[in-house]
Parts: C-alpha cells; sequence; structure tokens
C-alpha cells in the first residue's frame, strides 16, 4: 500500500489554484525531498495531508484513507514563525503540550512520556534546550526542539516543513543525517521540504518538485533537469552540475539562493506569499 | 484587623478572586492577550454601570457584558482578538456607554468609583457566596480545556493539524477571561484588574519556565498581593487597591531583575543542565 496517494488533486488557497490536478504515488520508507519557489505550495501540499485543506478537485489518500485532522500516524513539524510570542516557557514544557495535547483536561504527563520526551531530545542533540525558555532559544535551537517534537509517538510519516531554515551549515547536515538515518531504521516515509537541494543529495530517494500548481516526482537525475524545471517555474532554467553539485540557474542567477536569501531578508513574516517566485 | 467583620469579607473575597485572577492570568499573559482582557474589562464597566440603570446590581452587568464580548471575540477569532486598534476602538466605546449610563442614572455616580477601582472593603457575605461559585465554575472549567488550551497556546498551526478545535478553545478561554476579569473587579475595580490577572502571571513567567510552577507561583503572588495589599491599606489608610497595585508593580520589576543572579547560577555548574 503507498503511503500517499495524490489522484488528480486540486487544492486552492484563497481561491487560487495552489496545486491543479495533481497525480502522485509515495510508497512506504521514501525518502522525498520537496522543493519549489515560495508560494508553489510546498505548506499546502503538507496541510492538505494532514486534513487542514480539503482537495477542491480529485482525491488524497494517506495510508489508503482520505487525509484525517489528529492522524496519530503523522508527524508534523510546522515552518518555525520568526514572530513566535516572547515565551519564558522552558523547552521540556513547549514539548509536552504536544503530548496528548488534542485531549480535554489538566497537562498531566506519563513517566513514561517524561522519558520519551528527553531521550528524543537527546537524540537530536537538543537535550540541554529541556529547560531553556523558548525566548532565549536561536531560531536553529527551536528548530531542533520543533524536530525532535515531531518524532515522539511513532509517526509512520514524518512532513517536515523547512527544517533546515535559520540552521547554520554543520547543523544542516546533522538534521539530515539524523531524520535520514532514524527514517531508516524504522521504514518511515519523509516528506522535507526545503530550499537548497544540494545539502540533501546522496539523501533523496525522490524529489518532488513543485512550481505554478504542477509537480514532477521523479529521482534527482529525471525531475531536476532543464526541461522540466524550466515548466514549473514558467521560465527558462539551466541545470548545471559542478563538482558534485546541482545548481538551478535562470539567466545566470542561482534561483534556490536567490529564493533563500529573499527569506533571510524578510526574516519569514509573511509565511508564504503566494504567487511571488524570486528570481 | 481580624475583629471586623468586614475585614474578614475582604480577605476572603480578595483571596478567592486572587486565586482565580492569577490562574487564569496566566494563560492570558502566555496567548500575549493581556489587551484583550483589559478591553473586557472596560467593557464591563459599561455593564456595571447599564446595571445601575434599570436597577441591578453592578456584578450581573459586568458579568452580561464581559461574557458576551468575550465569547464574540473568540467567535470573531484572532483577526480581533489580538488586533490592538480594533480592540482599542471596542474599549473606548464601552466607556463611552458607561459615561452615557452614568449620565442618566446620576445617583449612581458615587459608586462608578467603587465600580472603577473597587472597594474590597464594603464586600458582603452575599457577594462572597457569588464570588466562591463564579470561582469554582471558573476554575473548574479552566482545568477541563487546560491541555489543549496550553497546547494550542505554545503551538496553534501544529494543535491544529492534531485535531484541537482552535477556535472553540479560543472561544471557551475568553469567556473564561470574562468571568475573572468580573470578579477581579469586585475586589480592585475595572481600571486595575492588571495588578491581579497580568502583574503576577507575568512575574511568574519571568521567574519560572515550567509551567505547574509558574502556574502555582502566579496564583501564590496573586493571592500574597492581595492580602498583604488589604493589610498595608489597614495600616496605613491608603486605598486598597492602590496597595495591590503598588505591590503588584514591584512583583513584576522584580522579576525582571531576578534573572540575573538566575543566569549566574546556571552558568556555574553548565555540565549538570547539559546532561
Amino acid at each position: 500500500m503507498n503511503v500517499i496517494d495524490l489522484d488528480r488533486a486540486t487544492i486552492q488557497v484563497g481561491g487560487r489554484n495552489v496545486l491543479s490536478e495533481i497525480s502522485l504515488s509515495i510508497g512506504a520508507g521514501e525518502f522525498v525531498g520537496v522543493l519549489g519557489p515560495n508560494g508553489s505550495g510546498k505548506t499546502t501540499l503538507m496541510r492538505a495531508l494532514l486534513g487542514l485543506i480539503q482537495p477542491t478537485g480529485g482525491g488524497i489518500r494517506v495510508f489508503g484513507r482520505p487525509p484525517r485532522r489528529g492522524n496519530p500516524e503523522i508527524g508534523y513539524m510546522p515552518q518555525v514563525r520568526t514572530v513566535l510570542p516572547d515565551l519564558r516557557v522552558r523547552g521540556f514544557d513547549v514539548i509536552a503540550s504536544s503530548v496528548n495535547g488534542e485531549r480535554w483536561g489538566l497537562p498531566t504527563l506519563a513517566a513514561a512520556d517524561r522519558r520519551t520526551i528527553q531521550t528524543t531530545l537527546a537524540a537530536v542533540g537538543a537535550g540541554d534546550l529541556a529547560e531553556r525558555p523558548l525566548a532565549e532559544m536561536s531560531g536553529g535551537e527551536r528548530q531542533r526542539l520543533l524536530l525532535a517534537q515531531a518524532l515522539i509517538g511513532a509517526p509512520r510519516l514524518l512532513l517536515l516543513d523547512e527544517p533546515l531554515i535559520s540552521l547554520d551549515a554543520s547543523h544542516q547536515e546533522v538534521v539530515i543525517d539524523f531524520v535520514h538515518g532514524f527514517s531508516r531504521e524504522r521504514g518511515i516515509t519523509v516528506l522535507f521540504s526545503a530550499h537548497e537541494l544540494n545539502q540533501l543529495l546522496g539523501f533523496l530517494d525522490r524529489v518532488l518538485y513543485l512550481g505554478r500548481g504542477r509537480a514532477a516526482l521523479g529521482t534527482v537525475e529525471e525531475v531536476v533537469t532543464a526541461p522540466v524545471l524550466s515548466r514549473l517555474y514558467g521560465t527558462e532554467i539551466d541545470v548545471v552540475h559542478a563538482d558534485g553539485h546541482i545548481f538551478v540557474m535562470s539567466h545566470g542567477h542561482n534561483v534556490e539562493r536567490a529564493v533563500h536569501l529573499h527569506e533571510e531578508d524578510h526574516a519569514h513574516s509573511h509565511q508564504h506569499d503566494p504567487g511571488h517566485v524570486s528570481i | 484587623m481580624f475583629q471586623y467583620e468586614f475585614m474578614i469579607n475582604a480577605f476572603a473575597a480578595a483571596g478567592i478572586v486572587a486565586v482565580v485572577s492569577g490562574m487564569v492570568g496566566f494563560f492570558l499573559v502566555m496567548r500575549g492577550q493581556t489587551f484583550a482582557g483589559h478591553a473586557l474589562s472596560h467593557i464591563g464597566f459599561a455593564g456595571a454601570t447599564g446595571a445601575g440603570l434599570i436597577g441591578i446590581a453592578p456584578i450581573w452587568g459586568l458579568l452580561g457584558f464581559t461574557l458576551g464580548a468575550g465569547v464574540g471575540m473568540g467567535m470573531l477569532g484572532e483577526r480581533i482578538t489580538n488586533r490592538d486598534v480594533a480592540i482599542g476602538v471596542v474599549l473606548a466605546l464601552a466607556l463611552g456607554f458607561g459615561l452615557l449610563f452614568l449620565h442618566y442614572y446620576t445617583s449612581f455616580a458615587t459608586q462608578a468609583t467603587a465600580i472603577l477601582f473597587g472597594n474590597v472593603l464594603a464586600v458582603d457575605r452575599f457577594t462572597i457566596a457569588v464570588l466562591s461559585g463564579l470561582a469554582v465554575v471558573t476554575l473548574a472549567a479552566l482545568a477541563a480545556i487546560m491541555r489543549p488550551l496550553v497546547f494550542a497556546s505554545l503551538q496553534p498551526e501544529l494543535a491544529e493539524a492534531k485535531g484541537v478545535p482552535l477556535r472553540f478553545v479560543s472561544t471557551a478561554f475568553l469567556a473564561l477571561v470574562a468571568l475573572a476579569v468580573s470578579e477581579c473587579a469586585q475586589i480592585v475595580g475595572v481600571l486595575l484588574v492588571f495588578t491581579l490577572m497580568v502583574g503576577p502571571p507575568a512575574a511568574a513567567q519571568n521567574l519560572t519556565g515550567r509551567l505547574w510552577t509558574g502556574l502555582a507561583l502566579s496564583a501564590g503572588l496573586a493571592l500574597a498581593e492581595a492580602w498583604v495589599g488589604i493589610a498595608l491599606a489597614y495600616y496605613t489608610d491608603w486605598p486598597v487597591s492602590f496597595c495591590i497595585a503598588i505591590l503588584s508593580a514591584l512583583a513584576y520589576f522584580g522579576s525582571i531583575a531576578a534573572p540575573q543572579w538566575r543566569g549566574r547560577s546556571k552558568l556555574e555548574s553548565p555540565a549538570e543542565w547539559q546532561a
């Protein structure tokens, strides 16, 4: 059984077709990188898989069933908002809030849950964040905290929305390496959205490239090519291979780099700016 | 000072209200909705004076208006609740109506000061019974929604994905804030609800990052400020609400200074908390 099936799915946000008649299937244990310009629907796709947005056309199936909110088989790491409230709550309690957080009553925690939180934090190298208040953490530290949270509860599908944003290069490697190893070990399917392909090369089973409502899913060799990306970006794209790296260029500019810098500049204040494609 | 019944009543009423205010206020501060709480209290002023105009006890007007406004804000959602300008306009409008009601019921004007700044020394047995009932309802409801409330406050996107009904939780919480504001206004007045609902929780959150410790500390600080405030007023003859306001501010600014020495003590033993 496939983990994710999209059958001519159309998903609208604010009256605009973010994804139009997308069909694709992702199998168990696949590590899939989700790439594409800003507003191409990376976050929207994940929200649809979580059952937060209903497709306006076609069908979506996750583990063979229509998406539903609160599916415990899915671990989700939302994109980090920079405008996080100035919370003095310590890291441990932030994560603890998500453990059965949808149940009513007092937020109590079983001893086993406590241990799970501590060991998961330690596994992503964030053990020291348990006692630190959220307000004192850097963007990268918050990322690691949220990543640990997504792994709790033995999910079979991980949706990681830009887990590398605001991490420095060495931490990016740690995160990719860890998620990859974790998913391999347990046969977990991973959708990993990112701005740059290069860090993910060598880890990806397949890449899902989104752009202008369309999608291309396949191996890096199949998808990251000039004809496929030109169609998705709606402009002429060159794909340059150099020294084991792949550069996606438009009129001599590195498209991914430009998008990345743009996001950093705006400090993610508009989370996804529909229709904006920076080239 | 305990030989007077009005003093015993004052301590009882202030104690009940302080615990409720400290606990509800803890989440108000965590959610960054303190201004919404402030607006609710001003809307309550219009309700209290309106109640006087039609000849019923101010607390019922307070309750009715704040509850209606709290539920309304919750249903309109984040768009209104966290928007300062919209809240500011509604707040001013409510005060305007309060003034209008006072204008048509002039003999009520003497009570206006009590509504604005509180009059805990005039609390009677009946009011204590009402406050106790409200406190039980408020705390029971808070306990019922606390788990999803914490989740939705800290991580709304994830909470939504996990199936927490965000709109319902937010609306229910603002209704509880309305109840707490109505109670708090009986002690320190609508203008000074921040002294018990924002000062103690904010100080507690500066002092600890732990959820349960913070909640208990917030209620404890509010209780201490309310009781010490009343005692201070008894011996100095200053207004009670002023004394509580001073203590609340002292605790808050003290808590801002505190992390500096706390941070030093942590640095001395880094190995312990990295393990």
